[in-house]
């Protein structure tokens, strides 16, 4: 219980009329029960297990009030969030309201839906009742049940049978709030049987906007769907963004993920996954660098609920000067999961004597049949390597910069998307090295 | 002895701690120009401690002594500024750099050598034809260049790629420190190759070694003994035989005289 966090039901009063499908019964008697859950078990405190090493003081000593739609004209998108010009599929979003004035949505296919959600929670509500919350974690109510009670808007995708997106979705979220606006974001993506999309989340801040945002996103897969999903965090150093992903897998789909996390003072992301049919697999890939006094919490967790599913997981994190990082990595292989195969690294770079990480891999295993690992390190830069460099005539800064960019090397491989990949490798060359030297570490490939 | 002798390399009483621990008593070594030395001595007699102390491995305290090298104080450069003078050590254990391939490290180390050099860096193509023409020359597979450095080859090929770098960098004073060990025979012969190959009146080389078959490839003009902590005897090339004959028993510590 946290004091303070009662006052969010004068806020739920205020707005709860003016929120997306407010005369939608059922969706009224879900945001107050959710409303409810949180009056009841508040915030996540330190003695809430999975929160003991996140240290939520400085977001609920604050108070944050839902942010208002901005005008569009008083808008100015950063170049470098589009990532990509000409995409035929962007929604942008600013403080968690859907702007099409910044961005019109392109044609379509037949069978696919990308729209905002407040607009399917107007239009045809009927298509979430028995889908929204579905996905997400009842066990730690805290923060979920905050998102369901102010969600406002977010997209939902909705791909039938057999559609295949050739270019990706991105979904663009842009603070530009005070300190105490709140962002609140709610994500629904359906990928019907055999269907295929790759979808980018994105969140910047525009002037170092600071407040909260609370951001959930379901996925569903049904058999043989594949998602590939790119979360890019990138808020202000002195914003606070809480996060969960919650995904559903049948037979035979895929599920690819790439969580990279650079923004914010506060950051937890909650991934987790459900492996429910056979043949299942998702690959998690995350990369988190963080600097001055961020701490950034990766919690995810994997479910072998059916057999013959794998789960690969390559996580690492880079830190510098007195940031912390939080690697929670849990997966349980249920007693029916008989050959599942499943595989976790975790590597943290420790580039300051000041900074910290807390890994902890969880397994839990009830099958007989499975082939599991898991590594888990904490180092500092390899001095022999550092020396090696320098031996050469390669100087300390750029030795140190390239050993740092090599470390994150293996994350940015795995990530097929190039230009999400190029706009990653410049972010990083843009922290740690000249572009010049990134230049000619990409001559590597066509040397 | 003056600089316009040729003399290239000038060690006086040069004394080495690690962690606490007394390892090079007092060396004194000179090089000229165009010469090769070789070293040897038991192990843990400090061979490699003289190398790395060239090189500037900041783990090695130098408690006393001095090293001037083409007539500058040595031991107050740090490591990059000595390579980029053209001091190379071709390393007993060439470490490994997951993550960064092999060409882009063969490049970052020649651009910077290169511009101290004040010439320009080689365009990408000069560049590849110019390694490829080193790596035909160590009978190296090409795919060594797009792997991470060092990682994942076998001893010898870790030691030939080590004899690459010299190639292309072109130092002026190299220093192998046991290049020789765990080559086989053919493997043994492409580096000495490649070391005569860089044989110059202009460069020089010190040649740590425990063998002296390496030596009938690559002819030394001097041998030193290394043991308790200095030069304990300095000999021409028939030292090398009769070291390899009667090992370093017979050798007190801190006998014999430095040429
Ligand atoms: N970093 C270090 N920390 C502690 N001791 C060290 C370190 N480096 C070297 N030594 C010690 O210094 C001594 C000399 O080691 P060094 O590697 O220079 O010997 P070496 O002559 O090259 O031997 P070898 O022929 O086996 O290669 C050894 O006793 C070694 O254990
Ligand atoms: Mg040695």
């Amino acid at each position: 219980m946290t004091a303070g966090h009662t006052s969010y039901a004068e806020d739920f009063q205020a707005v709860q009329a003016t929120l997306p499908g407010a005369g939608v019964p059922w969706l009224q008697q879900l945001r107050t029960a959710a409303m409810e859950s949180f009056l009841d078990s508040g915030f996540p405190t330190p003695r809430t297990e999975d929160w003991k090493y996140t240290d939520l003081r400085s977001l609920t000593r604050r108070h944050y009030t839902p942010a208002s739609r901005p005008r569009p004209d008083s808008i100015t998108v950063p170049a470098d969030a589009w990532w990509q010009d000409e995409l035929q599929h962007r929604l942008v979003f600013i403080d968690g309201h859907f702007m099409p004035e910044l961005c019109p949505l392109g044609p379509l296919l037949s069978g696919v839906t990308i729209t905002s959600l407040a607009r399917v929670l107007e239009q045809q509500p009927e298509l979430l009742e028995h889908r929204l919350g579905h996905n997400t974690d009842l066990e730690q109510p805290g923060f979920n049940a905050f998102n369901t009670a102010f969600m406002r808007d977010g997209a939902y995708i909705r791909l039938g049978a057999g559609a295949v997106l050739e270019q990706p979705v991105h979904l663009l979220f842009i603070a530009t709030g005070t300190n105490a606006s709140l962002r609140p974001v709610r994500n629904m993506i359906v990928a019907g049987a055999h269907s295929h999309a790759t979808v980018i989340e994105s969140y910047v801040a525009l002037n170092d906007a600071a407040g909260l945002t609370s951001a959930v996103t379901e996925i569903s897969l049904e058999t043989g769907a594949h998602i590939e999903h790119y979360k890019l965090e990138e808020e202000s150093a002195s914003a606070s963004h809480i996060a969960g992903i919650y995904v559903t897998q049948d037979r035979d789909s895929r599920f690819d993920s790439h969580n990279i996390a650079q923004g914010g003072q506060l950051v937890r992301n909650d991934l987790q996954v459900a492996l429910n049919g056979p043949g299942a697999a998702t690959a998690l890939n995350g990369l988190t660098i963080t600097r001055g006094r961020q701490h950034v919490d990766n919690h995810t967790r994997v479910d072998h609920n059916a057999a013959q599913a794998c789960s690969d997981e390559w996580y690492r994190g880079i830190l510098d000067d007195r940031s912390r990082a939080v690697f929670n990595g849990r997966i349980v292989v249920h007693a029916n999961a008989q050959q599942t195969v499943s595989h976790q690294h975790n590597h943290n770079l420790l580039l300051s004597g000041d900074a910290e990480v807390d890994a902890k891999p969880q397994l839990e295993i009830n099958a007989d049949d499975v082939q599991c690992t898991h590594g888990c390190t904490v180092g500092q830069l390899d001095e022999e390597a550092l020396f090696y460099f320098r031996s050469r005539g390669v100087d300390a800064t750029m030795a140190r910069n390239l050993l740092v960019y090599a470390f994150a090397a293996d994350v940015l491989e795995r990530i097929r998307l190039q230009p999400v990949r190029r706009m990653l490798e410049q972010r990083l060359a843009g922290r740690f090295m000249e572009t010049e030297v990134l230049d000619s570490l990409r001559d590597r490939l066509s040397g | 002895m003056n600089i316009a002798a040729g003399e290239m390399l000038a060690i006086t009483g040069l004394q080495v701690a690690v962690e606490g621990k007394t390892i090079l008593n007092s060396i004194d070594l000179k090089v000229r120009a165009g010469e090769l030395h070789a070293i040897m001595g038991p192990n843990g007699s400090g061979k490699s401690t003289f190398a790395q102390v060239l090189a500037g491995r900041e783990t090695y305290e130098v408690l006393q002594g001095s090293a001037r090298f083409l007539g500058q104080d040595l031991l107050d450069l740090p490591p990059e500024e000595r390579a980029r003078r053209g001091l190379f050590l071709a390393f007993q254990y060439p470490v490994e750099i997951p993550g960064v391939s092999n060409i882009y490290f063969l490049k970052a180390a020649l651009n910077a050598v290169r511009r101290h050099r004040g010439v320009d860096e080689l365009d990408a193509m000069d560049f590849i034809s110019l390694v490829k023409e080193k790596l035909a020359a160590m009978q190296m597979n090409e795919d060594l260049l797009y792997r991470s450095v060092n990682e994942g080859f076998s001893g010898g090929e870790k030691k030939r790629n080590e004899i690459l770098q010299m190639m292309v960098l072109e130092p002026v004073l190299t220093i192998l420190d046991e290049t020789d060990s765990g080559l086989d025979i053919d493997a043994l012969k492409v580096v000495a190759d490649g070391v005569n190959s860089m044989r110059s009146p202009e460069r020089a080389f010190i040649v740590v070694t425990h063998y002296q078959r390496l030596l009938n490839y690559i002819e030394p003009d001097y041998v030193h003994v290394l043991s308790g902590g200095r030069i304990a005897r300095s000999g021409g090339p028939e030292l090398a035989i009769e070291l390899e004959q009667r090992g370093y028993g017979w050798l007190e510590p801190g006998e014999g005289a430095v040429p």
